[in-house]
């Protein structure tokens, strides 16, 4: 292998610049795509488990119709067929405004990444005891209460481990924005390595990018499943 | 809406499609073999083995698909000396990373089989390979059984991905009728209901065997 090693390039402008803004944006969509796909992933993870069987239908479907699609190809259609589908007026809108790969990226990552928030939502809410809920309803406390103050503090502790391996799918996932456009970190380096064919030290750039991250988010993560863990239930060191 | 245009290139969408199946099925094949060493590698005795495996699976664990396809499309060619085609490019890129994400569920596989078990087999006589080959391997994957089948899905859901260095496999076949019929409602919704049926075949799999928790 003949390759002349030139690590110099990453900071020579345009590179720096570009660097800097893609890290940006895949921070920026990522933790926006978590949060929306974690709110709605809740949501629809209650429909699952709800009393109404239209609702539970509604909630199957949902996540069998996102989990079961390319995330790929849920991206080109939320980018070149959902504009089309919307009444006119709507559509030239909607083509003003400012970043729409950015937008269509966070809508495309959020719904797919909400649809494995579900599932595992289901198994987090499985995994809470029936007497605990009986207790809940015979102190007087509604369905909504129960919800609200019993069933999701609980499950959100017993899913921690879940939500922040959701958080890295999420991040890895943004990779796939570049098809549409968005210019986060990926795409940054495809182009510098375009640009100046030092792919190696292109690519290392995203993947270091990458790498770190996951190790923070692991470690982090492992801190917080440790200072929130519910006493008695998860394996104490 | 004009459906009639999928009819009208169904030989072409058809040849996408076989491409993306015979990419999926070769990296399944090829990235579940090389996952085994990979798992027993994890579980070695040895030091420099047990790790130089962990930091393989973490590093590919850490990165997203699309960008080690990048990277291979990028290396392979500098490592060998010569082109070796997208296809080949691409398989070698799928086989790796997948081969880290199957290597984790074969080893939960084989740590669920119990020690107890290797100690009966290797008293009886079997050197190391074949009890891992004859006794743990074999239950192991029957354990992991809808966890490979997710998996599996996963990995043709991400053919998909392997558009990006201009292989023409499915998506790419659609994304390029597009661009000449210019019909991307009713191309792209076809696409999609196409990966559907698969992937919902694959993931009913998937729980049925979950649930019945059958040995296959």
């Amino acid at each position: 292998m003949n390759y002349d090693f030139d690590w110099s390039i990453l900071w020579e402008e345009p590179h720096r610049n570009r660097i800097i803004e893609g890290l940006q944006t895949t921070l920026q969509l990522s933790l926006l795509a978590w949060v929306l796909a974690l709110s709605l992933g809740i949501l629809i993870g209650s429909m699952r488990m709800s009393n109404s069987r239209f609702l539970r239908i509604f909630g199957s479907a949902y996540v069998e119709l996102f989990r079961n699609i390319p995330l790929l190809l849920q991206l080109f259609i939320w980018f070149f067929v959902f504009p089309l589908l919307l009444p006119r007026d709507w559509m030239l809108s909607w083509n003003r405004m400012d970043n729409v790969p950015f937008l269509t990226a966070l809508i495309g990552l959020s719904l797919f990444t909400s649809a494995r928030v579900a599932e595992q939502m289901r198994s987090g809410i499985s995994s809470i005891p029936k007497g605990l809920l009986d207790a809940a309803s015979s102190t007087g406390l509604s369905n909504v209460q129960t919800y609200r103050y019993i069933v999701i503090p609980y499950a959100f502790r017993v899913m921690i481990p879940a939500i922040s391996s959701e958080f890295l799918t999420i991040f890895k996932n943004s990779a796939l924005t570049l098809t549409i456009g968005v210019a986060e970190i990926t795409n940054t380096s495809r182009a510098i390595e375009a640009w100046s064919f030092r792919g190696i030290e292109a690519y290392s750039v995203a993947s270091l990018t990458y790498m770190a991250t996951t190790a923070s988010v692991v470690i982090f993560m492992s801190w917080l499943e440790q200072a929130l863990r519910i006493p008695g239930l998860i394996g104490r060191r | 809406m004009d459906w009639s245009v999928i009819i009208d290139n169904l030989p072409f969408l058809m040849k996408g499609l076989s491409l993306s199946f015979q990419l999926a099925a070769l990296t399944m094949v090829l990235s579940l073999s090389l996952a085994c060493f990979i798992a027993i590698g994890r579980i070695s005795h040895r030091r420099w083995i047990r790790y130089s495996s962990a930091i393989f699976v973490n590093l590919l664990r850490s990165n997203p698909l699309i960008l080690i396809v990048f990277w291979f499309f990028f290396l392979v060619p500098l490592l060998t000396g010569k082109h070796v085609g997208e296809f080949w490019s691409v398989l070698i890129a799928f086989v790796v990373f997948f081969s880290a994400y199957f290597a984790e569920i074969v080893r939960s596989g084989i740590q669920s089989v119990g020690s107890n078990q290797i100690k009966a087999a290797l008293s009886t006589g079997l050197s190391y390979p074949q009890t891992m080959r004859l006794i743990v391997l074999p239950q192991a994957m029957r354990n992991v059984m809808p966890a490979l089948v997710t998996e599996c899905v996963i990995v043709f859901q991400g053919t998909t991905i392997a558009y990006v260095i201009g292989l023409r496999e499915f998506l790419h076949s659609t994304i390029l009728l597009t661009e000449r019929t210019v019909r991307p409602v009713e191309l792209y919704l076809f696409a999609a209901l196409v990966y559907f049926v698969v992937c919902f075949a694959g993931s009913t799999l998937a729980r049925r065997l979950e649930k019945k928790g059958i040995r296959v």
